[in-house]
């Protein structure tokens, strides 16, 4: 089962299923890689949905739905009270 | 129903950590800035629509008050972007918070002050009494007009905190009436969501409307001023 190439070195789709664990402990968790990896994520979405040469609503839309998203998370405590239940 | 209405407007807190400074921080990441000399629509919209809020908003100031043209400009972007994204549903908006306006009308303001006190020392001390009045008024209007040189900034943030905050809170209750009168009398349900939707309508304009109406005062501050 050991491969030719060094697990770390190997992106995530090359990594077998059993070399997970030891692939995520190997990468760079430090504020420097952590800032890399929001940096890298944030380019990824702007160059795929807004930087584009006919970009359309559905990019930002996106960011706006996750943000919904995000702060319904952030108050459920507080609207699980309000559900259309008979028995809260 | 009372203590539901209000939690909407305490600062957010997920699991003990301060979300909130995420959330002011989160409007920026839809300005992206642009690089090229065409960008994306998204960029050479948010151009378009900055130069013709700064050409008609820096037109009355000389050359001293046009150096403010950055400070302004990021300002009208930042609370209208704040004032918008607090419509979607759930959302916290900053700038419901008093602390936070005072935070933004304060030093502007002491800013536009301290500029004409220290070029145009003479223009800026007559700005207290104004010209032809009788001269038994003269220390009484004295008090006023500095009362009212005092009140600016306050009114400013209180101004911008409620307004949105009552819409937000209209927005909430006749909300709660429709949900509530939907099971009693559908008719009646009807004309409370139409009401709604023209409460949210409004609530649109007046976010962008309080951007402006902030950041026009302070332009005009700062143009007495220089």
């Amino acid at each position: 089962m050991a491969s030719p190439v060094p697990v770390k070195e190997k992106k995530l789709m090359d990594v077998k299923l059993g070399e997970l664990p030891g692939w995520i402990l190997m990468r760079d968790f430090t504020p420097r890689g952590i800032a890399g990896a929001f940096q890298r994520g944030y380019y990824r979405y702007y160059n795929k949905y807004v930087n584009v040469k006919k970009g359309s609503v559905a990019g930002i839309s996106m960011v706006l739905a996750a943000y919904v998203l995000f702060n319904y998370c952030r108050c459920y405590k507080e609207l699980k009270h309000e559900r259309l239940r008979k028995y809260h | 129903m009372n203590e539901n209405l209000f939690t909407s407007f305490t600062t957010p807190t997920m699991m003990g950590l301060p979300v909130v400074v995420l959330i002011i921080m989160f409007p920026s990441i839809l300005f992206p800035s642009p690089n090229r000399l065409i960008n994306n629509r998204l960029v050479s919209l948010q151009q378009w629509l900055v130069q013709l809020t700064s050409k008609q908003m820096l037109a009355i100031h000389n050359h001293k008050g046009q150096t403010w043209a950055l400070m302004l400009m990021s300002l009208i972007l930042f609370i209208g972007s704040t004032n918008l994204l607090g419509l979607l549903p759930h959302s916290f908006t900053p700038t419901t918070q008093l602390s936070m306006n005072l935070g933004m009308a304060i030093p502007l303001w002491a800013g536009t002050v301290v500029t004409g006190f220290r070029h145009k020392t003479k223009a800026s001390l007559a700005h207290f009494l104004p010209q032809g009045t009788p001269i038994p008024l003269i220390p009484m209007l004295v008090i006023i007009e500095t009362i009212s040189l005092f009140i600016q900034p306050v009114a400013l943030a209180v101004r911008l905190t409620a307004n949105i905050t009552a819409g937000h809170l209209l927005m909430h209750l006749i909300g709660g009436a429709t949900l509530a009168l939907t099971n009693i009398n559908a008719s009646v349900a009807l004309i409370t969501f139409i009401i709604l939707i023209l409460l949210t309508v409004l609530e649109f304009a007046v976010a962008l409307i309080q951007a402006y109406v902030f950041t026009l005062l302070v332009s005009l501050y700062l143009h007495d001023n220089t």
